[in-house]
C-alpha cells in the first residue's frame, strides 16, 4: 500500500473519496438542519429573506413556535399521538421483551418459525399492512377508534424490541440462571436479579425505537383514523398537502429536537452496553 | 453436590417429563403472548386482505335469489321467466330499501354501464309493479319480461344477465384480472386491455425500476460513506455514523417538509441558482412534483437503510486484508475489487434488500412531492382504499405486491439466511 500511496492517480482518487464522501454527508444532513433557522423567520416565507442572511435579529422571531399553542390545531394532535405513542410502546414493550427472553432460551421450541412470524410486521412493506388492517379492523369495529390504532402500532413496534432485547442476550450463560435457581432464586428473583439488568439497555432502546415508529406512523393513521384520532403525523400531512404555514416548520423543529434525544440516549446506552461486555470478557 | 442432585432434592414429586418439558414450555409461555398478539392484530389482516381480493360475496348476498336463478341460465338470449321475475322483485324491494344502488355500483365495476341500467330500470319497476297492484294484474314472470324489455331493450340481450351473474360470484379472479389489466371481452371471456388504456401493470413496472433505482442510487453513495465510517479511528467514527442515525430517526414527514422547502419552484435551491446567475429567474427547474422530487426524497430517506447493515459488515473486515492484498503486488483498484467488494456482499445484500422492500412499498413520499409522474403503485392502492371504495381491487393489487416482496424475501432467505437481517 505504502508504494501506491506515493503515485499521483491514487492521490486524486484518494481527494476524490473523501469529496464524494463529504458531499453526500450533506446530502443527508442539510435537508434536516435547513428547516430549523427557517422555522425562525419573521416572515411567512420558506426561504431565508435578506435580513436573515445579514443577520439581522429583527428578521428572526418565535411567531411560529407561539402560533403551535394557539387554538388546538396542533396540541390536540400532539397529545393524541403521545397518548397512541405511550400506550403502543408499553405493549410492544412487555410482549416483545418477554418473546425476546423466551426466544434466547436453548429450550425454545421452533424459534426460526416464531421469530419470523415475529419480525414480519417489521419488514412487510407498511402500504400492505395498512390495508389488510383497515379491512380487519373495520369489520371488528375498530376503524376511527384510538385502540385500534394503538394495536396496530404496538404490532409494528414489538419487532424492535425483540431485536434490541436479544441482542443483549446474545451469548448469555444459561447456566447463571440455574445457579440462580439452585441457590434458591425462584424464576422471578432469578430474572429481576441476573437477566433484568442485563436486558435493561435493551429494552429501554427497543421502547424507544418503537415509540419514534409510532410517533412518526401515518399510513395506519391515514386509513384507520378518524378526525379524533389526527396525529402529528396527520396534521403535518394536512400542512403539507393544504397550505404549508411556517408554523409546520416549528413543529418540524420540534421533532428534530426529539430525534437527537432518543438517538442520543440510543447510543448512550448502547455504548455503554459495548464497555460492559468489554468488562464481562 | 452435584446441580442434579440438587434439584431432585429440592422437588422430589416432580416427574421425569416435566422436569424434560418445563424449560421448553416456560419458554414458549414467554412468547406465546406476543406470538399470540401478532397473530391476531397482524396475521389477521394479512388473511381478511388476502381473503377480500378473491371473495366478494356483496351481489351474490343483495340479489340472492337473481343470481340462483341465473345459475340454472344457458347464457345465450335472454333468460327464463323465472329469472326475469326474481330479478324485478328483487331490484323493486331493494329500491323502495334505498339499498340498490350500492349493488349497482358493484355491477357497474364488472361491466360498466350497468348503474344506469339497473338504477334507471329499477325506477320504472317500481312504478309498473304499483301500477299492476293497483290494476290487480298478476305479476308473474310473462309480464316482468315484457315490462322490462319495454322498459330497456337490453334486457332483451344475454350482456345484462351475464354482468349481474358474473358480479354475483362469491368467490372470484376478477379483482386479480383488472389489477394486471384484463377486462371483459364482448363475449364475457377477459382479454388484455388495449395498451393505452392499461394503468396497473405499467405502474408496477414504474415502481419496480424506480425501486431498483433508488436502491442502485443508495449503494453507490452509501459504500463509500460506510467504508469512510467502518475505516475511521472510533472516536471520528461515532460523530460520523450520527450523520446518518439523525436522519434514520427523523421524522419522515418533517424530512419531506424540508425537500419540499429546498427544492420548490420559489425554494432555496431555486433561488440560490437564480443569485449566483446558473440559471435566469424565468426558467427555474422543476424538481419536485414530479419523478425528479420522487426519487431525491426517496434516496434520503432510504440511504440510511442501506448504509447501517452495510456499515456493520464493513467494521468486521480486518484491514490486514488489503495490506496483505497490496503487498501481493494488487493495485487499490485490484484489492478492492477481488478482496474487500466480496467480503461485503452480505451487507450488500442485507442492505439492498432492506432498501428496495422499503422502496417498493412506499407510500407517504411519493403521494406528496410526486406530482402526477411520480406516483407508485401504492398510491393506487391507497387511492382504492380511501376515493373509489374498490376494496377487492385495492385488496389484490396489495395481495400482488405481497406476492413479490415474499418471493425476494425467500430468494433471500436462501442466499443470506433471513434471521441475519437486523437493525445493523
Amino acid at each position: 500500500m505504502a508504494g501506491a500511496a506515493l503515485s499521483p492517480g491514487y492521490k486524486v482518487a484518494r481527494w476524490g473519496y473523501l469529496a464524494f464522501c463529504v458531499a453526500t454527508f450533506i446530502f443527508l444532513i442539510a435537508p434536516i438542519l435547513v428547516l430549523v433557522p427557517l422555522s425562525f423567520n419573521a416572515e411567512p416565507y420558506f426561504t431565508f429573506t435578506e435580513g436573515m442572511l445579514r443577520f439581522d435579529p429583527d428578521a428572526y422571531s418565535l411567531r411560529w413556535y407561539r402560533s403551535i399553542f394557539d387554538g388546538d390545531e396542533w396540541t390536540r394532535p400532539l397529545l393524541n399521538s403521545l397518548v397512541i405513542g405511550i400506550s403502543a410502546t408499553v405493549v410492544a414493550t412487555v410482549l416483545g421483551a418477554a418473546a425476546a427472553l423466551g426466544l434466547a432460551h436453548p429450550a425454545m421450541p421452533g424459534r426460526r418459525m416464531v421469530s419470523a412470524l415475529l419480525i414480519s410486521p417489521m419488514i412487510t412493506p407498511v402500504i400492505i399492512a395498512g390495508v389488510g388492517m383497515f379491512f380487519f379492523y373495520s369489520s371488528l369495529g375498530l376503524a376511527q377508534t384510538h385502540l385500534g390504532i394503538i394495536l396496530a402500532h404496538a404490532v409494528f413496534g414489538a419487532p424492535f424490541v425483540v431485536i434490541t432485547v436479544s441482542a443483549t442476550l446474545a451469548g448469555f450463560d444459561w447456566t447463571v440462571m440455574r445457579a440462580a435457581a439452585n441457590l434458591g432464586a425462584n424464576p422471578l428473583v432469578a430474572f429481576r436479579r441476573v437477566q433484568l439488568p442485563l436486558i435493561l439497555p435493551g429494552v429501554i432502546s427497543g421502547s424507544l425505537f418503537a415509540f419514534a415508529a409510532s410517533f412518526d406512523e401515518l399510513v395506519i393513521v391515514l386509513f384507520m383514523g378518524g378526525l379524533e384520532q389526527r396525529t402529528l403525523p396527520r396534521q403535518m400531512w394536512s400542512g403539507i398537502r393544504e397550505e404549508i404555514s411556517p408554523t409546520l416548520l416549528a413543529v418540524a423543529t420540534f421533532l428534530i429536537v426529539f430525534a437527537l434525544l432518543a438517538l442520543s440516549t440510543v447510543e448512550w446506552l448502547r455504548r455503554r452496553g459495548e464497555g460492559a461486555a468489554k468488562v464481562r470478557s | 453436590m452435584t446441580p442434579g442432585e440438587a434439584s431432585t432434592s429440592r422437588s422430589p414429586a416432580r416427574p421425569l417429563w416435566r422436569r424434560a418439558l418445563g424449560p421448553r414450555l416456560r419458554a414458549a409461555g414467554l412468547a406465546l403472548p406476543l406470538v399470540a398478539f401478532v397473530t391476531v392484530t397482524f396475521a389477521g389482516p394479512m388473511l381478511s386482505l388476502l381473503t377480500k381480493s378473491f371473495y366478494d360475496p356483496e351481489v351474490a348476498d343483495a340479489l340472492p335469489e337473481t343470481i340462483a336463478a341465473l345459475r340454472q341460465w344457458d347464457g345465450d338470449g335472454a333468460p327464463p321467466d323465472a329469472v326475469f321475475a326474481a330479478t324485478a322483485r328483487e331490484f323493486v324491494a331493494a329500491r323502495t330499501e334505498r339499498t340498490l344502488g350500492r349493488t349497482a355500483n358493484r355491477v357497474n365495476r364488472v361491466v360498466s354501464g350497468m348503474r344506469s341500467v339497473i338504477m334507471g330500470g329499477s325506477r320504472l319497476m317500481v312504478e309498473a309493479a304499483a301500477e299492476a297492484e293497483a290494476a290487480g294484474v298478476t305479476t308473474d314472470g310473462a309480464f316482468w319480461r315484457e315490462t322490462m324489455i319495454g322498459i330497456d331493450a337490453r334486457w332483451r340481450t344475454p350482456e345484462p344477465w351475464r354482468a349481474l351473474r358474473d358480479a354475483g360470484q362469491r368467490f372470484t379472479a376478477r379483482h386479480y384480472l383488472k389489477a394486471l389489466d384484463f377486462e371483459r371481452g364482448p363475449e364475457g371471456g377477459y382479454v388484455r386491455q388495449a395498451e393505452e388504456w392499461r394503468i396497473y401493470v405499467p405502474l408496477f413496472w414504474r415502481t419496480l425500476k424506480v425501486s431498483l433505482g433508488v436502491t442502485l442510487l443508495c449503494l453507490v453513495i452509501g459504500y463509500p460513506i460506510a467504508h469512510l465510517i467502518a475505516n475511521s479511528p472510533p472516536r471520528r467514527a461515532n460523530v460520523l455514523l450520527l450523520l446518518v442515525l439523525l436522519p434514520f430517526w427523523t421524522s419522515l414527514l418533517v424530512r419531506t417538509t424540508s425537500w419540499i422547502v429546498l427544492l420548490q419552484n420559489q425554494g432555496i435551491v431555486n433561488d440560490f441558482l437564480v443569485a449566483v446567475g446558473l440559471i435566469g429567474d424565468e426558467n427555474r427547474i422543476a424538481m419536485i412534483y414530479n419523478m425528479t422530487g420522487t426519487f431525491i426524497a426517496m434516496t434520503h430517506v432510504l440511504l440510511p437503510f442501506l448504509v447501517l447493515p452495510l456499515y456493520s459488515v464493513m467494521r468486521s473486515i480486518p484491514p490486514a486484508y488489503m495490506s496483505a492484498a497490496a503487498s501481493l503486488g494488487a493495485t487499490p483498484l485490484q484489492a478492492l475489487r477481488r478482496v474487500y467488494w466480496p467480503q461485503t456482499l452480505p451487507g450488500v445484500g442485507a442492505g439492498c434488500l432492506l432498501t428496495f422492500i422499503l422502496a417498493i412499498g412506499y407510500y407517504i413520499t411519493p403521494a406528496l412531492v410526486g406530482g402526477q409522474s411520480g406516483q407508485l403503485i401504492s398510491n393506487m392502492i391507497a387511492y382504492h382504499v380511501q376515493t373509489s371504495l374498490n376494496w377487492g381491487l385495492a385488496a389484490a393489487l396489495a395481495a400482488l405486491l405481497l406476492g413479490g416482496v415474499t418471493a425476494l424475501y425467500v430468494v433471500y432467505d436462501r442466499l443470506v439466511g433471513i434471521d441475519r437481517l437486523g437493525l445493523g
